[in-house]
């Protein structure tokens, strides 16, 4: 028991240690932009007042970090009014900074875009996993079949294509050809199939080889004869024995595949035009010079990536008590 | 090796010829432009059809090819060495050193999703092929790391290092004659399939605009291009997709033949 709580606390010090390094890699990002944030944004033509102005209603003009290095006068300790330090108080009251853009929250605009991104990751894990499953069980249970080789192939092909060639390959067979969904924005429920097959298309062939390979293996163990010499029915020994434990590194994939899928939805959301995180990171952000923003959604997909890890390492734990991970 | 190795190894020597002798294959100018010619379907002129600048398509996946390689041969040189000198410090000393690196930064690296922590550092640095590589290399170096500290907490135990250093030879020759060499196998699977990752990052990132800036025939850019006016021209999209398709997956076939000719136990599976 002590052990287990040991090892729990060691878990979530680590957790703890990366999203603070994170967060400080993110904030301090900001740092790298060549030449001065401000002038970046208003641009060469703003006077000296608009720029003076903007540096110190986003808090420009304050130092960086608690020290700063200069070769006239070397280290200076700058103290407790840097932006470093008043990011960080920000963050903990759940505040992510003004835009330098429009002046609303990051936060509120972040939150208003998060569901739809969710939504759509979510929607790619249950293509993959509808897809997955019962090709990888048909090609493990049959190896070297037909189905095998063809769900090889498959599983090849959807690691090798990237989203953003499948993506306008399937608007154009599935939404200019046949008409069935929207090409591009969400205006049916229906129009999320097309981003999830998209999105989920690469998590589906990663799966396809794991489920194969968990089957196979899991064939081969002995609580697998003992069932059949028991008069177990072949389709029980799969679906009954064999899947539940084969699942067990399915479900690790899985949750680690959910951070994945929330950064990989930054070009199919491009794609499709989908109102989600990644579109607003790439037009808002990016687009427009608006690094308080990139920021956040940085952080956020970064920290919901980190948690869904965690996550998955204690129910990874917890599912299979054989596995005890260094 | 499995015969998909084999077509792999075809398949990414004839990308690396095509971009070594591109301007010799090449049919056409790769930038010239020719507005009364735009998104011509393939014909015997232009044998992948044109874009919408009237750019010759086949011309520019030639030269894409330069771009991807160069990319993705940079990308994997650079972080290969720096992540196999980390791997084998985190691995040869152990201890705090290793706790350090193996315990907590390779961890930090390894907690953000890759794409995103270079699209970051790309959206802050500023686009550009040198920032790129720059970008992929930090996300790239920790899958070599992880391996070569692996190969080398396995190796270091062997009798031959041992003897090695009961005859009393320095830690920095026992690890580049008698460790490295060791380890070199799993490092070159990982390597190929770095390179596939790295030529799929590029293409991602310029397709999103943050990779190298037009007009370079990077295949991502023309893909992005060109899916304004897919419905009408899908072929402008067809063959950079293809292109960037074929390369990811000879790298591919290449890395999984050569980790299953060098690990036996999965030749079974």
């Amino acid at each position: 028991m002590k052990h287990k709580i040991l090892n729990f606390a060691r878990q979530l010090g680590l957790m703890l240690l990366v999203i603070w390094t994170a967060v400080s890699l993110v904030t301090l990002l900001i740092e790298v932009v060549p030449g001065d944030p401000a002038t970046v944004i208003l641009g060469e033509t703003a006077t000296q007042e608009q720029i003076e102005n903007f540096r110190t209603k986003h808090g420009l003009d304050r130092p960086a970090f608690f020290m700063s290095y200069s070769s006239d006068s070397g280290f200076v300790w700058n103290g407790m009014e840097n932006r470093y330090a008043e990011y960080w108080q920000g963050l903990l009251q759940g505040d992510l900074g003004t835009s330098f853009q429009t002046d609303r929250p990051v936060s509120e605009m972040i939150f208003e875009r998060y569901p739809s991104t969710i939504k759509l990751a979510i929607a790619a894990m249950l293509v993959a996993i509808g897809i997955a499953l019962p090709l990888g069980v048909l090609a493990g249970s049959r190896k070297n079949s037909l189905v095998d080789n063809f769900a090889s192939f498959f599983a090849l092909m959807g690691i090798s294509l990237p989203t953003f060639v499948v993506g306008p390959f399937l608007v154009y067979i599935f939404a200019v050809k046949l008409g069935w969904f929207s090409a591009t924005g969400s205006y049916y429920p229906e129009d999320i199939i097309l981003p999830a097959v998209t999105l989920g298309a690469a998590l589906s062939a990663i799966l396809t080889r794991m489920v194969r390979s968990s089957v196979i293996e899991e064939l081969g163990e002995d609580y697998v004869r003992t069932a059949r010499a028991k008069g177990v029915s072949e389709r029980m020994v799969l679906y009954k024995h064999v899947l539940k434990n084969g699942l067990i590194p399915v479900v690790t994939i899985l949750g680690l595949q959910l951070g994945v899928l929330l950064a990989g939805a930054i070009i199919t959301e491009k794609i499709f035009n989908w109102q989600g995180l990644g579109l607003l990171l790439l037009d808002e952000g990016i687009g427009k010079r608006d690094y308080r923003l990139v920021q956040g959604c940085v952080l956020v997909i970064s920290v919901t990536f980190i948690l869904a890890n965690s996550l998955t390492d204690l129910v990874y734990r917890k599912l299979d008590p054989r596995i005890r991970l260094t | 090796m499995g015969r998909l190795a084999y077509i792999g190894f075809a398949i990414a020597a004839l990308f690396i010829l095509a971009a070594i002798f591109a301007p010799f294959i090449a049919t056409h100018d790769v930038n010239a432009q020719d507005l009364f010619m735009r998104y011509v379907p393939p014909t015997a002129e232009h044998w992948f059809g044109t874009d919408g600048l009237g750019r010759d398509v086949f011309s520019r996946v030639v030269f894409g090819a330069r771009i991807s390689l160069e990319v993705g041969i940079t990308v994997v040189v650079v972080s290969s060495v720096i992540g196999t000198i980390i791997g084998a410090i985190a691995g040869f000393y152990g201890g705090f050193i290793d706790k350090f690196l193996s315990g907590y930064v390779f961890n930090v690296f390894l907690a953000f999703p890759g794409l995103l922590l270079a699209i970051a550092l790309v959206a802050f640095l500023g686009a550009g092929q040198g920032k790129l590589v720059a970008a992929l290399c930090v996300i790239g170096w920790v899958g070599y790391a992880r391996v070569m500290r692996g190969q080398v907490l396995k190796v270091r135990e062997y009798d031959y290092v041992l003897a090695a250093r009961a005859l009393g030879a320095s830690n920095f020759r026992i690890l580049f004659t008698h460790i490295l060499p060791n380890a070199v196998q799993p490092l070159i699977v990982q390597a190929s399939l770095g390179m596939a990752g790295a030529v799929l990052s590029e293409a991602s990132l310029s397709f999103l605009g943050l990779g190298i800036p037009p007009p370079s025939p990077s295949w991502g850019t023309m893909i992005d291009e060109a899916r304004q006016y897919f419905s009408n021209s899908p072929h402008v999209l067809l063959f950079p997709g293809l292109a960037i398709a074929m390369t990811v997956l000879a790298f591919n076939f290449i890395g999984d033949g050569l980790r299953e000719y060098l690990d036996p136990k999965q030749r079974s599976r």
